[in-house]
């Protein structure tokens, strides 16, 4: 998750008949479910929409450091800071990795963060939203690394072979930062008046915003077709939004908390439950720069860049000078 | 015996303050870094580090006999109870400082706990040969940033040094032996912190070298922390931040 109204080629998805020669084996292959590899020849709308897609990833991983990094310093006990920390660090990593994928598509990690700071690229509407309460740290564990699940176990299979193996990784770490932000909620929601209060309040917050992760309805959403029949989206934002609803009522049920939707009923008959759509217009205000945080967190996460200019030049210039004292040598 | 235990619980404070206070320091700059490879290795020391506090609090919380854990000596306690090095509670700054601190703080560590290792007290043995590993990972590491930054550029130089002429007055504290120091070396448990500061010297002298920065020519040093006397403004200030939901809602299971 995390990559939302990932732009395609802006057409519709060229048929066989259309496509050149090159294109109908590639899309052979796909349809084979072989992985495609850096090296492989690929469409270049095929590249683009995965350089968008993979770095709006890895954006999100960066910048989803920040809300949770707001209370690392403010967590309650030793081991609540220190599987914060670990939670946030693996977040770190993730950006790492997806980064790494993007590079062997043919752009600089420098290029991406280029393209973050100056607004060409977004990351998760979701990172927008503040952290208010120590609640928050158990509500997007759960929400919205719940969220992110969805998506992401279906994109172990994506075509793109670097990203698929970057996805497994992800995987395994994001479910147990899952688990782990559930028993945060637990402890909150079977402590004290003040602690439910608050993890009520965080379900409260975080509960829209989470089902926006998924991206606009279907019907909405332009993007999809091409990005599903090159397997770089698995499913549709629908399904994948209906699936979240399905698993997280029951686990707000387990908790003793209700989720602020009064439209929430189960359907006999799809066996779905039935639920009421977010706030649309909001999800477009966030996406296009006016969510609660969207201008403090670009800013802290240039100004951390900034302030580091001097570290990466010093250590390649470093790097420079032992290669030239050690050739003298020589 | 009540005094070498008394003794032992301050000597245990002081190492697992020192611990907490640069862990707590350090990941306050998680998400903050010059690069991300960066960002994760800060993650990693100070998860190291809040590890190790979790360790000696919890020794010294069983040495006090007064029922408190290591949360409750960590989450509970005031500014004049913390026994950290002064060095260790002062604000980050830039990262050259961040990484002087560090390097400072190291090149003692590890010889520190490699004596500590073979201590007459099993469990300080124990916890400091655990530590000791991650020191000497933590030292490869602060030797080699200090190195590469003294020499990368004009810039880079002048900010470590200016890192290191701020910091020097405090790196003397660790070195101060006092009744608690005499107390845990007449039980074997510890050697004198003025005995390890020789080695110290030469390891930060020849690094020094290497990255073309200066020391200045003081012996001049701070205290007041590791003996609890006189801390900083500053520690106060992390502290309230730290602790600020244990104090809020007391009582509460987090």
């Amino acid at each position: 998750m995390y990559a939302q109204m990932v732009k395609s080629t802006g057409q519709a998805v060229r048929t066989r008949d259309d496509m050149t020669v090159e294109e109908r084996a590639f899309q052979d292959r796909i349809d084979r479910g072989e992985k495609i590899e850096p090296k492989d020849w690929m469409p270049e709308g095929y590249r683009k929409n995965l350089i968008r897609q993979i770095g709006q990833h890895a954006h999100s991983e960066i910048v989803g450091q920040l809300p949770e990094g707001n209370w690392i310093t403010r967590a309650p006990t030793l081991e609540r800071k220190a599987n914060l920390l670990a939670k946030v660090q693996d977040e770190a990593g993730h950006g790492l990795y997806l980064y790494c994928a993007a590079e062997t598509l043919g752009v600089s990690r420098d290029e991406l963060f280029d393209m973050l700071h100056t607004g060409k690229m977004k990351y998760s509407s979701i990172f927008n939203y503040p952290t208010l309460t120590w609640a928050d740290m158990g509500a997007v564990g759960w929400l919205v690394d719940g969220a992110a699940i969805m998506n992401q176990v279906p994109l172990q299979r994506t075509s793109y072979g670097p990203y698929a193996r970057a996805m497994v990784r992800i995987c395994k770490e994001e479910s147990f930062h899952q688990r782990q932000g559930f028993q945060v909620m637990l402890t909150m929601a079977r402590g004290t008046k003040d602690q439910k209060r608050m993890a009520q309040d965080a379900l409260n917050r975080f509960w829209y915003p989470a089902l926006m992760m998924f991206g606009p309805s279907d019907k909405e959403s332009v993007h999809s077709a091409q990005s599903m029949a090159w397997k770089i989206k698995m499913n549709t934002n629908d399904e994948l939004r209906q699936k979240f609803v399905d698993e997280t009522v029951p686990q707000a049920e387990f908790l003793g908390l209700s989720v602020p939707d009064e439209k929430l009923t189960w359907n006999e008959e799809t066996e779905h439950y039935d639920y009421s759509e977010p706030d649309w217009s909001e999800f477009f205000d966030v996406i296009s720069g006016n969510g609660p945080c969207n201008a403090e967190r670009l800013k802290t996460r240039k100004k951390a860049w900034d302030d580091g200019a001097w570290v990466r030049e010093a250590m390649l210039a470093h790097a420079r000078k032992s290669r030239a004292r050690r050739e003298a040598a020589e | 015996m009540r005094d070498t235990t008394s003794a032992l619980f301050e000597f245990l404070l002081r190492q697992g303050d020192n611990a907490l206070v640069l862990g707590h320091r350090t990941s306050e700059w998680c998400g903050m870094a010059p690069v991300i490879e960066e960002d994760i290795a800060l993650a990693n020391i100070a998860l190291d580090l809040i590890g190790q506090a979790k360790l000696w609090l919890e020794y010294a919380g069983e040495q006090e006999e007064a029922g408190r854990s290591a949360n409750d000596l960590a989450f509970l306690r005031d500014a004049y109870d913390f026994r950290n090095l002064l060095m260790l509670e002062l604000p980050n700054e830039d990262f050259g400082r961040t990484i002087m601190r560090h390097f400072l703080f190291d090149a003692f560590q590890v010889p520190w706990l490699e004596a500590l290792s073979e201590s007459s007290d099993q469990r300080v043995s124990d916890i400091a040969q655990k530590a000791s590993k991650e020191a000497t990972y933590h030292l490869e590491r602060s030797e080699y940033a200090v190195i590469g930054l003294g020499d990368g550029t004009e810039e880079s130089n002048r900010r470590m040094q200016n890192a290191l002429t701020d910091l020097w007055p405090f790196a003397g504290e660790a070195f101060r032996d006092d009744n608690i120091d005499r107390a845990m070396h007449d039980a074997a448990i510890s050697p004198l912190p003025s005995m390890l500061q020789p080695v110290w010297k030469i390891k930060v002298q020849s690094t020094f070298q290497l990255a073309y920065l200066t020391p200045p020519d003081s012996e001049f040093a701070h205290s007041g922390g590791r003996i609890g006397f006189r801390h900083t403004e500053h520690l106060g200030h992390m502290l309230a931040t730290m602790q600020f939901l244990q104090r809020a809602y007391p009582g509460a299971t987090w």
